[in-house]
């Protein structure tokens, strides 16, 4: 599978963008493909706050619905429209149109905690991905 | 693949979706090894179906096949199944769920010892049978060219004897799609070629192999129970809209007491079908059904389907409150969601 550079990841299959103190976040091409074809998603409007590694949204797939959880700490700038109304993008496009919500970060330090593109493409070899 | 009844199987091959619309536009095809059997024979084979079944056995000719319930003496659903009176007259075949094999063997066995005054043989033969069923409106087209007697002209929830690539079957022409198509059953060992000759044959229209999940999602359009969620030991049939498939005044069975019971002193819950007229989320089974804030009942399944393009399901609500037409509110993750009755089936196929 390919993983993009440039990007942080959590063990749960989120990624996360930073450019200065915005973070982009959104779910990985793993987690599209064992998700399947999604059909809804819940986002949190902005002014939510975030912390780290709790849940902050809902992923609905024909299949089932599934948790997505917080990369990092902050304060919800903006959520995808697009995606919204088009869930199925983040099936064909899960690292680019498909951004879910972008983040005010509190403290980069946090960071520190995600996998880079090389751990998280480990992870997901081992959990029969790839 | 996930573990269903301790057969490991695929919830998808090419994707939910994918799969549902190939039934729908072309076919399918369901390897349902997982699926049981139960041969029933003997000179009172048919008395014996109908002292266990709901439905009127005795309505079957050779070569007919019924839906019908196993229900416990409470009136509680043990499984639906379908039989099918064998071609030749003689004996019957009987299609039992997965995840409900063991108990329903135990049960027809316990049911054989306790009617001694029967000459009937009950035997399990899961593990020798195979069971793929292709489904779709190609279906008929792929099967014309491998089967060595004529199919279609088979009429619906019938059965005939026959070799499809030279695999002696059992063609039912049932299914759970809400599409045309047949069931096979045949000798285990021949399963894979059958599998593999019904593929080859239906490429050139598209045929495609359908996985769990699409399964779910095609039946659910078509209303079709699924056994844990519209139908399970606390919804009668009766609530579950079956009625249809119990035969109250063909004589005594088992559970027919407490069914007639139940239906003299009132259904007081109905299984209605509903659409999410609000964006909030899918349906699923076991959500609450509120009206007011009121819990009113509870969903039994649901999906987005793919044939609609909207979020529909299945729920169990109290009486006053199930119509066409008519509001519930699922609750989502804690939210309500509003939702509209709709007419069942979800999906009827072009005839």
């Amino acid at each position: 599978m390919a993983v993009p550079q440039g990007y942080k990841f959590t063990r749960t299959h989120e990624w996360v963008k930073v450019d200065g103190d915005v973070a982009t976040i959104g779910v990985t091409e793993f987690a599209q493909s064992e998700l399947g074809d999604i059909t809804y998603l819940e986002l949190p409007s902005a002014g939510t706050a975030l912390r780290q590694s709790e849940p902050f949204g809902v992923v609905e797939s024909v299949k089932a619905a599934s948790d997505v959880y917080a990369p990092i700490s902050g304060e919800v700038i903006e959520e995808n429209n697009a995606a919204i109304d088009a869930p199925e993008i983040v099936n064909s496009s899960p690292f680019n149109d498909a951004w879910l919500i972008k983040v005010r970060i509190e403290d980069t330090s946090q960071l520190d905690n995600l996998l880079d593109a090389e751990a998280y493409e480990k992870l997901v070899a081992e959990a029969g991905g790839h | 693949m996930v573990d269903f009844a301790g057969w490991y199987m695929p919830v998808q091959y090419s994707g939910i979706m994918d799969e549902h619309r190939a039934v729908r536009s072309a076919a399918g095809l369901f390897d349902l090894g997982h699926m049981g059997q139960v041969d029933v024979s003997g000179p009172d084979a048919l008395a014996f179906l109908q002292y266990v079944a709901t439905n009127d056995v005795s309505l079957l000719g050779p070569g007919d096949a019924q839906y019908a319930l196993l229900c416990y003496p409470d009136g509680g659903v043990i499984d639906d199944i379908i039989i099918y009176r064998r071609p030749g007259g003689v004996g019957f075949f009987v299609v039992i769920n997965a995840g409900n094999k063991d108990k329903d063997v135990a049960w027809l066995h316990e049911k054989r010892a306790e009617r001694s005054d029967l000459d009937v043989e009950v035997r399990h033969i899961s593990d020798e049978t195979g069971m793929i069923a292709i489904q779709g409106p190609k279906a008929a087209e792929i099967v014309a060219g491998l089967s060595s007697v004529d199919l279609n002209d088979m009429k619906a929830f019938s059965c005939r004897e026959t070799q499809v690539a030279g695999i002696p079957c059992l063609a039912g022409r049932t299914g759970y799609t809400g599409e045309d198509g047949w069931e096979f059953y045949c000798p285990i060992e021949q399963v894979g070629d059958l599998w593999n000759s019904l593929l080859e044959a239906g490429k050139p229209h598209g045929i495609q192999p359908i996985g769990l999940g699409a399964r779910d999602t095609l039946r659910l359009e078509a209303r079709m129970p699924l056994y844990g969620n519209e139908l399970s030991n606390e919804i009668n049939p009766l609530e579950a809209g079956l009625g249809w498939a119990v035969k109250l005044n063909k004589g005594d069975f088992v559970g027919g007491d407490a069914l007639a019971a139940a239906k003299e002193a009132g259904i007081n819950r109905r299984t209605v079908g509903f659409k999410m007229v609000e964006r909030g989320g899918v349906p699923r089974s076991h959500y609450d059904v509120q009206l007011d804030g009121k819990t009113i009942g509870f969903v039994t399944s649901g999906t987005s389907s793919p044939s609609m393009g909207e979020n529909i399901g299945l729920a169990v609500v109290d009486k006053e409150f199930a119509g066409v037409g008519k509001p519930l509110d699922i609750i989502v993750r804690g939210k309500p969601v509003r939702a509209e009755q709709i007419k069942t089936p979800f999906y009827k196929r072009e005839s």
